[in-house]
């Protein structure tokens, strides 16, 4: 059954249109990635699934319910949760605050053992635990941008470019710590990349998105194979 | 080194360019007309002044040590300070009565009031990060509302306190509607207009306010039910317990009421910073779209930070009506909101106790390098030191900018710049 569908959206900033009728579906369990260049697209794609900026046309439908236009701060309490573009941790305050932030918006009270699981999964965080999140190197802030999203025990994953400014060992943990709890909890992940190749590799599938159209799909497999996938997004890197 | 002194000599140069015009040329009034007179001195010793300054901040910033204190300040500390500073103020402030000065208690009063609007005024720039530069705004509010139910209905204070603060927080709220999408700057000027606003109406709304000639005879406090009278009647404080009436009574009263009206800002704060909702307003302070992203209702999270602060500057406004007995538009200037925030930025924002010391010092510290002064020039029979008491109001701004500039210096994050985490292990 798709978690997530959007038939046909377009999205505005003011006069410029960012998204020309997009279709998209996410299946449950599933980990799909949405390349593209810079200016594509992508990130509007993703802050238009939790309605800010709202779509103009279309519909996004997610668990069997049309979300198009419900408020921001409530599509999030459905069990979407979001790793936002450049982190945005809360610098000031510490990682545990960070976290609990997470769940406790999500209305849990149950704290505790959500922070172990997270701490279980990015063990760095645990030593960091009271520590200010603005402390933190860029991959360590990178977990917690993620481990706040989890901490919301969240249903789909919305991740958007969590390699953006890291060094590949630290790109390959986190995608790492991806797929483990993808294994392991079913979690569903939406994962907007433009390192194509570690996402398509990670991905169940993937689609492209070019000056806000998606012009290709398929598994990321099939992906990686089409020569104009590699022409424009892996030749001279990876 | 060699920079050091390099940009010692540039700052003295500049100051040259400063103090030779502004203090070194002085208009007199001469047998004919004004006369231009020279004080070359008074000038040499200012630049000169900047020129040691200058050097010697360059020194101390340099000093050995500098990576490890980098780090110190870079963990969130639970402000050791806390531990004794706190308990040894509250102390003081509860004994401050006991010495049965009149001064002393008349100050403490202001100094309180002070620190209750700065604890109310953090709540919003300190806590949820929202620049008001209108605070005063609230503080007039709650005052005019506590004056004009009493003359209009001719209710009492307790019955008027709580109506102050309501009536401050919707003003909160509306206020907060229109800057919902404002920060920063933009905020800082709305608000500024606000606060400028609601001076404005009050001097010009005549036939309800009284305009400029302010509304007098505001009922005074009473203690449950006893006045503070002089007329020993059986329903004076006084008179019920049997002891001869004296002034001093209902200053020591109001004391502790607003003493009491300061620690409920601060308890309520403290309980507000460890729920979900005071973590939201640091959050928002922080990062708006990341708390977006999280789900946080970013428009009830900024109203209720106003509307919080709101009825704390309400409260303090409700409370100097009925300390002063008399309102009127002139003690809700600009000057009023820059103190408080002065107060709140001085003392690190987000910080109680930082915000108290602030207070204590820019309110109280003032008033006693004054009579610290005047004792020392009665003591030496110097008319230097007298003379310097005298004039100290004077230069209450300078002192103010200096203090500023020294903070910026050496404590650019206030006084108490650790955050005490809210989130701790149970």
């Amino acid at each position: 059954m798709n978690l997530l569908s959007l038939r046909g959206v377009s999205t505005f900033y003011g006069a410029i249109q960012a998204l020309r009728d997009v279709s998209l579906e996410v299946e449950e369990g599933e980990i799909v990635t949405l390349i593209g260049a810079n200016g594509a697209g992508k990130s509007t794609l993703m802050m238009t699934v939790c309605g800010n900026p709202r779509a103009r046309s279309g519909t996004i439908v997610y668990d069997g319910r049309d979300i198009t236009q419900v408020p921001t701060h409530l599509i999030m309490r459905q069990r979407i949760a979001q790793a936002p573009e450049g982190r945005r941790i809360f610098g000031r305050m510490t990682v545990r605050e960070n976290l609990v932030m997470g769940a406790e918006v999500a209305g849990h009270t149950d704290i505790a053992p959500l922070l172990d699981q997270v701490c279980d999964l990015f063990p760095r965080l645990r030593e960091r635990l009271t520590q200010r999140g603005g402390t933190l190197s860029g991959g360590e802030q990178q977990m917690l941008a993620i481990g706040r999203a989890l901490m919301a025990k969240p249903r789909l994953l919305l991740l958007d470019e969590p390699s953006l400014g890291l060094a590949p060992l630290v790109v390959r943990q986190i995608f790492t710590a991806i797929r483990t709890l993808n294994r392991e909890t079913g979690l569903t992940v939406l994962l907007v990349e433009q390192n194509a190749h570690q996402a398509l590799r990670l991905a169940h599938r993937g689609y492209v998105l070019v000056n806000g159209t998606i012009t290709m799909a398929g598994t990321g497999a099939e992906l990686l194979a089409r020569p104009e996938i590699r022409a424009a997004y892996l030749e001279g890197g990876h | 080194m060699k920079s050091a002194l390099r940009d010692a000599c540039l700052s003295a140069a500049i100051a040259l360019g400063l103090f030779a015009p502004m203090v070194g040329l002085v208009l007199d009034n001469g047998d004919q007309g004004l006369v231009l007179r020279g004080r070359p001195i008074a000038a040499a010793v200012l630049v000169a002044l900047v020129f040691v300054g200058r050097f010697g901040m360059h020194l101390w910033a340099d000093r050995p040590g500098k990576e490890a204190r980098a780090i110190r300040a870079s963990r969130v500390v639970p402000a050791g300070v806390n531990k004794f500073v706190a308990p040894i103020l509250l102390g003081a402030a509860i004994m401050l009565p006991l010495t049965g000065s009149r001064y002393y208690v008349d100050l403490g009063t202001l100094v309180l009031t002070y620190v209750m609007l700065g604890w109310g005024l953090n709540i919003v720039v300190g806590l949820a990060g929202l620049l008001d530069l209108g605070y005063v705004a609230f503080y007039a509010v709650g005052a005019y509302a506590y004056a004009l139910l009493a003359e209009t209905f001719g209710l009492g204070f307790w019955t008027c306190l709580p109506l102050a603060g309501i009536l401050a927080a919707f003003w909160g709220v509306l206020l907060g509607f229109p800057v919902l999408r404002l920060r920063g700057d933009y905020l800082a000027i709305v608000t500024l207009a606000f606060g400028e606003i609601i001076r404005v109406l009050l001097i010009n709304w005549v036939s309800l306010t009284h305009g400029p000639n302010g509304i007098g005879d505001i009922p005074r406090p009473t203690l449950f039910g006893l006045r503070f009278g002089m007329d020993d009647g059986d329903d004076t404080f006084a008179g019920f317990f049997g002891i001869e009436p004296q002034t001093v009574h209902r200053v020591i009263f109001l004391y502790y009421l607003i003493f009491a009206l300061a620690l409920l800002t601060n308890w309520v704060t403290l309980r507000l910073r460890r729920l979900p909702l005071g973590r939201a307003w640091e959050a928002l302070r922080e990062d708006e779209i990341a708390c977006r992203s999280l789900g946080i209702n970013v428009t009830n999270t900024k109203l209720t930070a106003f509307a919080t602060g709101a009825l704390f500057g309400g409260l303090a406004g409700a409370f100097f009506a009925t300390r002063q007995a008399f309102v009127s538009p002139e003690s809700f200037t600009f000057i009023e909101s820059a103190t408080v925030l002065a107060i709140v930025v001085l003392g690190g924002l987000g910080s109680q106790l930082g915000v108290a010391l602030a207070a204590l010092v820019m309110v109280g510290g003032l008033e006693m390098l004054r009579d610290l002064l005047s004792t020392i020039g009665e003591q030496m029979g110097s008319a230097l030191f007298s003379g310097l008491a005298g004039d100290l109001p004077t230069y209450r701004m300078l002192i103010f900018g200096l203090a500023l500039v020294v903070m910026m210096v050496l404590r650019p994050r206030g006084l108490v710049s650790g955050r005490t985490a809210t989130a701790v292990l149970r």
